[in-house]
């Protein structure tokens, strides 16, 4: 279970974040979603401890992020950013193989090699796990940064924006591996999405933010309503029915 | 759907990413290094050639190799650390505060030996690089440019105080000898000293992981566990000491840690600890054939292989600025 609790956060002037409290359980997909601007980023990289909070506190499983051993923590906490600018010349497979650092401290084990052909094959990155990071389109880069992530084998795996880039099918297919990941690996995935309509498909909780505050928490369901997301987003939003599934509709 | 082969995509440079490419490297390597040991105006077949050979060309040429892998791997490092390709020791100013430390030693401490020269090079080397890092965390724009110029105008300021020291103790004539980057004064008793980078680069080669992971930045260091201000402290530390003494010994050596890490990440990627070995044979031979150009090319006359290194290493900034300007 990850618990936040009354976390606050400023930069400068900007008052980006809170106070929050949120329980995200144990296994399965949640969303977080929200206009730009919202905090999801803020809060997202605070509980994986890549940016500090003003106050409060997060505790992922047991242990508080703050004052944990970052190693332990590694091998609990995967997260990824929304933007990764990395300069370095890496293979996919390289660079997959670092997600495997918390483990293998650079020594890579026949257990390490295993997870990353399997992060590999999750992303359907096999094919090109030789070519460098710099040779690949925008989507097939997003995809091996969570080839990196998933390769760490983690019980929390935080992405932020992670459909950025993709073309329909890869975003389909990225949505439906983490889904995977939560169903029969048991891992607990939390992710930025800016679709809604990825929230509804693949989410069971939903969690809206606004201004820094969680507006909404609950299933998909409960969340991706007309009235729910016309507030949150400020646009006028319909929701429909489609295969059982609500499914938002906001072009006019 | 992925169209491009793989295959054909690599082609062109997984012939640099096998070793046959490296044992290549190492025989073009192997013989400038047997070159340089034959070649000078002493003529070894005289009288006392044996003797000559022991006391002037083995150190000069160990002292080529070991100069040449410390520069270059050194320039790997600080590009790592600062994510930056134009970084090498004397664009970040480490060689210019290496000279200050020695200058100050020589003047506070006359009768010091090499070694105390060495150490008091390595801690102003290693305090000027923290203040470049410390400035560089400062500078929001981290363009590929900004970094260097930042670099080198410390650097300049740094040298300004060093000569205008030397200027009032009357050292400045000497400064020019000191810093000249040349072998002709590499005698026996002169350079064992630069064994302790030999030290260097093993332990480079040791953390190497961690240095290829803290390439990828602070995020990815912390979210996969690595302390990443330590790797940044203990790498700056490791690259202070081999300027510090390579600095000590043999003076400036520019570009060679530019040229030959960049060369090699274009042929084979950035992986460090399979790399290592090439940036080490490539600074080895670029050093050792500038100093037998330098040694040859006026002959009696010797051209410091800094100046050599200068020419090669302008024009090879200027292919490298080119060739990234086109690949982004
Ligand atoms: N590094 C930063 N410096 C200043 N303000 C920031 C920074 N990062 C985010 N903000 C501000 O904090 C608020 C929340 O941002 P963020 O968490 O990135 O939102 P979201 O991910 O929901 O789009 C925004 O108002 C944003 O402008
Ligand atoms: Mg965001």
């Amino acid at each position: 279970m990850i618990t936040v609790s009354n976390l606050t956060k400023r930069y400068g002037s900007v008052h980006a974040l809170g106070p929050v409290d949120l329980e995200i359980p144990r296994g399965g997909v949640t969303a977080l979603i929200g206009p730009n601007g919202a905090g999801k980023s803020t809060m997202l990289t605070i509980i994986g401890r890549l940016l500090s909070g003003d106050s409060g506190r997060v505790e992922v499983g047991d242990l508080d992020v703050v004052t944990a051993d970052s190693r332990e923590l590694a091998k609990k906490l995967a997260i990824l950013r929304q933007e990764n600018h990395f300069v370095a010349r890496l293979t996919v497979r390289q660079l997959v193989g670092l997600g495997r650092f918390p483990h293998s401290r650079g020594r890579m084990r026949p257990d390490d090699v295993e997870a990353v052909d399997l992060a590999l094959e999750f992303l359907d990155l096999t094919p090109l796990q030789d070519r460098f990071l710099d040779e690949l389109s925008g989507g097939q880069r997003q995809r091996a940064y969570v080839a990196m992530v998933l390769a760490q084998q983690t019980d929390y795996v935080l992405l932020d924006e992670p459909l950025n880039n993709l073309d329909m099918r890869h975003a389909v297919t990225m949505m439906r591996q983490l889904r995977r990941a939560a169903d029969e690996l048991g891992r607990t995935v939390v992710v930025v999405v800016h679709d809604v309509n990825f929230a509804a498909a693949y989410a069971d909780l939903v969690v809206a933010m606004v201004d820094g505050r969680i507006a909404h928490v609950g299933p998909a369901r409960e969340v991706i309503t007309p009235y729910v997301l016309t507030e949150v987003f400020g646009t006028p939003v319909d929701v429909i029915e489609h295969r059982d599934r609500p499914v938002a509709v906001y072009y006019h | 759907m992925v169209t491009t082969s793989p295959a054909a995509a690599t082609s062109s440079t997984s012939w640099w990413r096998r070793s046959g490419g490296l044992s290549t490297l190492a025989v073009i390597t192997a013989s400038l290094v047997v070159l340089s040991l034959f070649v000078g105006v002493y003529d070894l077949g005289a009288e006392g050639g044996g003797e000559m050979f022991q006391i002037t060309r083995v150190p000069r040429t160990i002292a080529l190799v070991l100069a040449g892998s410390a520069m270059a791997v050194s320039g790997q490092v600080l590009q790592q650390l600062t994510q930056n390709r134009f970084v090498e020791p004397t664009t970040t100013g480490t060689s210019e505060w290496a000279a200050l430390g020695l200058l100050i030693s020589v003047i506070l401490l006359p009768s010091a030996g090499l070694t105390e020269r060495m150490i008091i090079a390595s801690v102003s080397a290693f305090v000027g690089t923290m203040v470049f890092m410390a400035i560089l965390r400062r500078v929001q724009l981290r363009t590929t440019l900004i970094v260097p110029i930042v670099g080198i105008m410390l650097g300049a300021v740094v040298s300004a105080l060093t000569t205008l020291i030397a200027i009032s103790t009357n050292y400045l004539q000497m400064l020019g000898t000191w810093f000249m980057g040349s072998f002709t004064s590499v005698v026996r008793g002169q350079y064992e000293v630069l064994w302790v980078v030999a030290a260097v680069c093993v332990a480079i080669f040791l953390l190497a992981d961690r240095l290829t992971v803290a390439g990828l930045g602070k995020d990815v260091s912390t979210n996969v566990g690595l302390n990443y201000e330590r790797v940044l402290l203990v790498g700056t530390l490791m690259v202070s000491v081999a300027t510090g003494v390579t600095t000590v010994v043999v003076g400036f050596l520019p570009f060679i840690g530019l040229i030959v890490p960049n060369v090699v990440s274009l042929l084979r990627g950035d992986d460090l600890r399979s790399n290592l070995p090439w940036v080490c044979l490539g600074g080895v031979a670029i050093v050792t054939a500038s100093d037998l150009i330098g040694r040859t090319i006026r002959m009696p006359f010797e051209v410091p292989a800094s100046v050599i290194l200068g020419v090669l290493g302008a024009a090879g900034f200027i292919a490298l600025v080119l060739r990234l300007r086109r690949h982004g």
